[in-house]
């Protein structure tokens, strides 16, 4: 098993300019900004070659886009790695992790269906958690959703 | 042969998420499992945001009835990563003994339904003879049996009383031989080996795939457990061991968590020792700016919370990742190729929630008529534990599981009066 400092500087060093920038907010928490063309290349440096486990993906709606974050934990490092993204509002969309990591189905669906982002790629893109009369295209965790189907 | 759909579900209110399994059997043979859920959505992240930072902790509380500590204990984390609140070291300690206290009521609570659905009430019965006092200590020292409103950023919100600290350790030192005694008479019983071993394995390569966490991911050899790999509360000031087994099958993943109560005395001891009189709660006034992720070892797994903050008196984001969001798709992995007898101890074994299995039914192929309901699906299950216990093996086995666990109860009485 790899130490902190080792897998930290791996990523740096494996992720040179697609890294937009590098914040370690507490030493065993780093987040990773990179550009949405660069999530699956990332994703197999820390889950394929790191073997870093993967937690969770959360989606955001920020007054500058849909982000979406990529939670990967080294547990015998004890570091928490997230990957950031930032995609255009107007049509937010990312390659599919899940083809890489089989656990990543139900939560990119859930952001699909919660906040509009489109997975390319993704295998099984049916509805998890909305229920099957709601209207399309209304993304409930959107900053814009007022509670009501427009 | 037919294929048979067999729909299980949609609802088990007191999961996390509800969920609905669709079987797709050939005989006694499943092909494919698949997994709906949803029916239970709340938008609890959703609601979050328009909530202040010590309200969350009663909604998230609310999200799960038997860990309700976890998840308010995973969010206040997060908020105090973002604020760098440094807690105080009793609110450590007693955040410590609620979670280690909530894992021991709920792995007893699953012992004693794995040991229903295998058709052996005996154990069903005694576990949760031995779970009781852990929820009484929970109302005498919280106030309630479950929902315990401990948790708040910056500390906890009551202290645990000098005459408390007399009650746990009584409570603690009696169910620890108990304990073992329980575990040993399960671990060594014939009918449980029939009925469990070599039954949906779940390989370590599997358990990395779908991400699966606490004693699912354990029982299959894979040693995680934020309480020893990212240390909070007082888990790095006490000795204890991270439980492991090598099969990855239901007995498995049935040793992790009977063997894993054993450490949780040794940690509530502990604490109890050490545990020093002090200040409660760091009285954090302000949220700055930033992000905060807070991790905890719930007792299904790693339950992890992600907080974001603008500085407001609210969250702008907070996610919730509940152990089962990635320990039931593993049911993809583990069901296929088993029967469907087999499949509600299966189930089980992941502790989702148990009333999942009481709303299945058997429907035949495209006219989706029902010609098994849940019951008789659990009661097939039990009816092949029974069938084990009519010989006269089984019969041996029962007497003397029943005559090991009697002389625990009566070490108990005696350590009462």
């Amino acid at each position: 098993m790899k130490g902190r400092e080792e897998i930290i500087a791996k990523i740096k060093d494996s992720l040179g300019k697609k890294a937009l920038s590098v914040f370690e907010a507490k030493p065993n928490r780093l987040y990773v900004s990179i550009g949405p063309e660069n999530i699956t290349g990332a994703v197999k440096l820390l889950f394929e070659e790191l073997l870093g486990r993967y937690v969770i993906l959360t989606g955001i709606d920020t007054p500058a886009g849909i982000e979406v974050l990529y939670h990967f934990s080294f547990d015998g490092a004890d570091l928490v790695v997230t990957l950031k993204v930032l995609l255009d509002k107007e049509n937010p969309e990312a390659e599919s992790i899940t083809p890489i990591i089989k656990g990543a189905e139900w939560i990119e669906r859930e952001i699909h269906e919660l906040l509009g982002v489109e997975f390319s790629g993704h295998p099984n893109m049916k509805r998890l958690i909305l229920a099957e009369d709601w209207p399309a295209g209304v993304y409930p965790l959107r900053r814009s959703f007022n509670g009501k189907a427009e | 042969m037919k294929k048979t759909v067999i729909p299980i579900g949609p609802y088990h209110p007191l999961q996390e998420e509800a969920g609905f399994f669709q079987l797709h059997v050939e005989g006694e043979r499943v092909l494919d499992i698949d997994v709906e859920v949803g029916y239970n959505h709340r938008g609890i992240e959703k609601i979050a945001e328009s909530r202040t930072y010590d309200q969350v902790p009663f909604l998230v509380e609310r999200i799960c009835g038997i860990c309700s500590t976890s998840h308010p204990f995973a969010y206040v984390q997060a908020v105090e990563e973002i604020a760098g609140a440094e807690v105080p070291e009793r609110a450590l300690y007693i955040r410590t003994i609620i979670a280690e206290l909530e894992r021991l009521h709920s792995h007893l609570l699953w012992v004693g339904l794995a040991g229903h659905f295998l058709g052996y009430n005996t154990v069903f019965m005694w576990a949760w003879r031995y779970r009781e006092p852990v929820l009484d200590i929970m109302e005498e020292v919280t106030g309630n049996r479950q929902n315990y409103a401990m948790m708040k950023v910056g500390g906890v919100r009551r202290d645990i009383l000098d005459e408390d600290f007399v009650k746990i350790r009584k409570m603690v030192e009696d169910l620890g031989p108990v304990l073992d005694m329980f575990t040993g008479a399960v671990l060594d019983d014939p009918v449980i080996h029939a009925r469990t071993k070599g039954v949906g394995v779940l390989t370590p390569e599997d358990a990395r795939m779908y991400g699966a966490v606490g004693p699912t991911a354990r029982a299959s050899g894979v040693p995680i457990d934020v309480r020893r790999d990212d240390p909070y509360a007082a888990y790095d000031r006490v000795q204890w061991n991270v439980v492991t087994w090598q099969s990855g099958d239901v007995f498995g993943k049935a040793a992790v968590r009977l063997l894993e109560m054993r450490e949780s005395v040794k940690i509530i001891l502990q604490c109890l020792d050490q545990m020093k009189p002090g200040s409660i709660d760091a009285n954090v006034k302000e949220i700055p700016p930033g992000e905060g992720i807070g991790h905890v070892e719930a007792p299904r797994g790693e339950t992890f919370h992600y907080v974001r903050s603008d500085g407001s008196n609210r969250p702008i984001r907070h996610k919730v990742r509940a152990p089962s969001y990635t320990n039931v798709p593993t049911f993809k992995a583990t069901c296929i190729g088993q029967t469907i007898s087999d499949v509600t101890i299966i189930l089980a074994a992941v502790d989702p929630c148990y009333s999942c299995t009481e709303r299945m039914a058997v429907i035949e192929g495209a006219s989706r008529k029902s010609s098994l309901s849940g019951y008789d699906l659990v009661s097939l299950s039990q009816e092949r534990g029974r069938e084990i216990l009519s010989t006269l093996a089984g019969r041996v086995a029962q007497k003397e599981l029943e005559r090991k666990l009697a002389e625990g109860y009566r070490r108990i009485g005696e350590r009462a009066c």
